[in-house]
């Protein structure tokens, strides 16, 4: 874009952030009760949603299973809304198959599959707001919705883009750097291990600079991975607190005309580096009220 | 008619459980358990370059020498005798598919289910033909797990029995469990000794707060029966009035069942969707306290938020004061 320079010379980005750091991230596992498992990420402006079900009997055709391993299924979907212009994006479309496969590519490196020979898991994810990284944001958001759902993995999947502007590598694209036509890279990686399990870039950028492009992106995941990794303790404690509400829709309220809305935003409590302070519009819109007192001392066991 | 509506609030969460599971070692996929390789390595964990590495996301469970990771939320993994509650999903050769929330579809078979009139014989080509008869794909069955195959599908058997008499000599220490299709289907041999419940409602929940118990079929004091299935899926139902008779004539229960009866089972099913919600383990007592404490309430109040935790809380208190 003509006038816009993507990296000032003090080194500060459009959004104002530097070159190594990442979007403000906020992640929440359980969202659904009746998925196996599900989880909602957001990465700066973008939004993605995962939901996992599985390992499960294979349905449709019982000649697609795999007599050793279980068989991983992904699917991509943009919302319509989702861009800055409304577009409607139909199922099959080129975009979304190679999304899907990419995921697929991903999660059968990291999910131990050889444990649940002739069964078949299926990861869902759904991209709400895309600003840049959706790649990133879905692997991330599956990665949490494995997790939920129990399923073995080898380790933390995280994944991050990364660009090159001026000499400098950049982590973490928005959609208006990704959009300047520069090269971009898109590495999902296994943190304790540092293997790659997916590393994507289609665009030209001389060899030398690779190493530095690599290593920022590497460098981002680590980071997403220290996150995710508080996430997850963070949506035990609360389970085993046992207080935790999630959307209403795996339980439905006995009488129709009462509209369930209200549920606990599971970050907004007592704050912490993960916390945003802004509500996520998509799941509670609207007022917080001070926390009622609940009568009693809340006894320990059960 | 009038119409509620709420508004989000942000909730306090309810403080930790006292001393319950704060010392337990939590672990994420990725986390070195250990590096000394004395211990064999159980579920959720992996052996990589000299180090146990978790796989699942959950607490480390040490028993001797073999540590194990276990996950918070699984399917119903199958072990012998349980008691489960399944849906059947296919009509096969010789044996039904039943799903039962675990990692792969239960089998039935049909040399597992009891022939009517109690015979013992080798099952025959009529008696395949006749397997649509018995279950069709979308009836309700409870069974019990038989065996566990290899690559973790569970086998089940239906040995039917006159409630609370063993009538199948092959296996005299079995429970009493059922044979409930919830369809409207009926059976064509007019002497199957099946008990046919008939009409009720199931719940699905996570198999890791069933409680396990000797039994799992209980009839509750306040009027309908429940069936807690290990894996997850528990079946509410109005207790059967003439326990006693003969099953010999078959009897398709499909008569009305009374408002007093529906109310009590409704309260029932969400008694118990509260328990979950909490995250409390559901067996008879704490069901049955859940109900009482939720009889000042209307049914359809108990799943809002406050009065759930209300009741739920007053609950845990009971159960406490009862054990100690």
């Amino acid at each position: 874009m003509a006038g816009l320079e993507l990296l000032s010379d003090q080194g500060y980005r459009v959004d104002g952030r530097r070159a190594g750091e990442l979007r403000k991230i906020q992640a929440r596992m359980g969202v659904f009760a009746q998925a196996d498992g599900s989880a909602y990420i957001e990465q700066g402006n973008t939004k993605a949603l995962a939901v996992v079900y599985g390992p499960h009997e294979i349905r449709g055709s019982r000649a697609r299973a795999l007599p050793d391993r279980a068989l991983v299924n992904c699917q991509y979907s943009s919302a319509t809304f989702s861009t800055g212009e409304r577009k409607r994006r139909p199922h099959g479309d080129r975009k979304s198959c190679e999304m899907g496969l990419q995921l697929r590519q991903t999660f059968e490196a990291a999910i131990l599959t050889q444990l649940h020979p002739r069964s078949q898991i299926d990861i869902y994810v759904q991209v709400l707001q895309a600003d840049g990284g959706t790649y990133a944001a879905c692997v991330n958001a599956a990665t949490l919705a494995v997790l939920d759902a129990g399923i073995p993995m080898r380790d933390f999947v995280c994944a991050c883009s990364a660009g090159f502007v001026d000499g400098t590598a950049l982590a973490d694209l928005s959609h208006v750097e990704e959009a300047a036509g520069g090269p971009q890279l898109a590495l999902a990686l296994l943190p304790a291990s540092g293997q790659i399990a997916l590393l994507e870039m289609d665009a030209r950028l001389h060899e030398d600079h690779l190493e530095r492009v690599l290593e920022a992106a590497a460098q981002a995941a680590r980071d997403v991975h220290t996150l995710l990794d508080r996430v997850v303790r963070q949506h035990r404690a609360e389970l085993r607190g046992g207080h935790r509400l999630v959307l209403g829709a795996g339980f439905p309220a006995a009488d129709p005309a009462h509209l369930h809305v209200g549920e606990r935003h599971g970050l907004h409590h007592g704050g912490g580096a993960v916390c945003g302070r802004r509500p996520c519009p998509g799941f509670c819109p609207g007022l917080r009220r001070p926390p009622q007192e609940v009568g009693g001392s809340a006894s320990g066991l059960a | 008619m009038a119409m509620e509506m709420r508004l989000p609030v942000a909730r306090k969460p309810l403080s930790e459980r006292l001393g319950r599971d704060t010392k337990k070692h939590l672990v994420v996929p990725g986390d070195t358990i250990t590096t000394d390789t004395g211990f064999m390595r159980g579920h959720g964990t992996y052996m990589g370059e000299e180090k146990l590495i978790a796989s699942v996301a959950g607490s480390v469970e040490r028993v001797n020498k073999l540590i194990c990771v276990k996950a918070l939320k699984t399917r119903y993994i199958g072990e012998v005798g349980d008691i489960v509650v399944g849906r059947i999903t296919e009509v096969q050769q010789k044996r039904w598919k039943v799903e039962t929330n675990s990692r792969l579809d239960s089998v039935l078979l049909l040399s597992s289910m009891n022939l009517p009139g109690g015979e013992l014989r080798r099952r025959s080509a009529e008696d395949e033909l006749a397997m649509r008869g018995f279950l069709q794909e979308g009836d309700l069955i409870s069974a019990e797990v038989q065996a566990v195959f290899s690559d973790g599908a569970v086998s089940l058997h239906t040995r039917s029995l006159k409630y609370g008499k063993d009538v199948d000599l092959s296996c005299p220490a079995r429970t009493r469990h059922g044979f409930a299709p919830s369809s409207t289907h009926l059976l064509t041999y007019p002497e199957a000794h099946i008990s046919q419940l008939g009409q009720g409602v199931l719940v699905q929940v996570s198999p890791s707060l069933v409680k396990r118990q000797k039994t799992h079929f209980h009839d509750l004091p306040c009027g309908a029966s429940v069936i807690l299935g290990n894996n997850g899926f528990i079946w509410i139902y109005p207790t059967p009035e003439h326990k006693e008779e003969e099953a010999g004539g078959f009897i398709a229960n499909l008569e009305p069942v009374s408002l007093a009866d529906r109310e009590v089972i409704s309260r029932l099913r969400n008694c118990i969707i509260s328990l979950v919600t909490q995250r409390m383990m559901l067996y008879d007592t704490s069901i049955l306290y859940c109900y009482e404490a939720s009889l000042p309430h209307q049914i359809k109040d108990i799943l809002k938020p406050e009065i759930m935790e209300e009741i739920v809380m007053e609950t845990r208190q009971r159960l406490l004061e009862q054990e100690g």
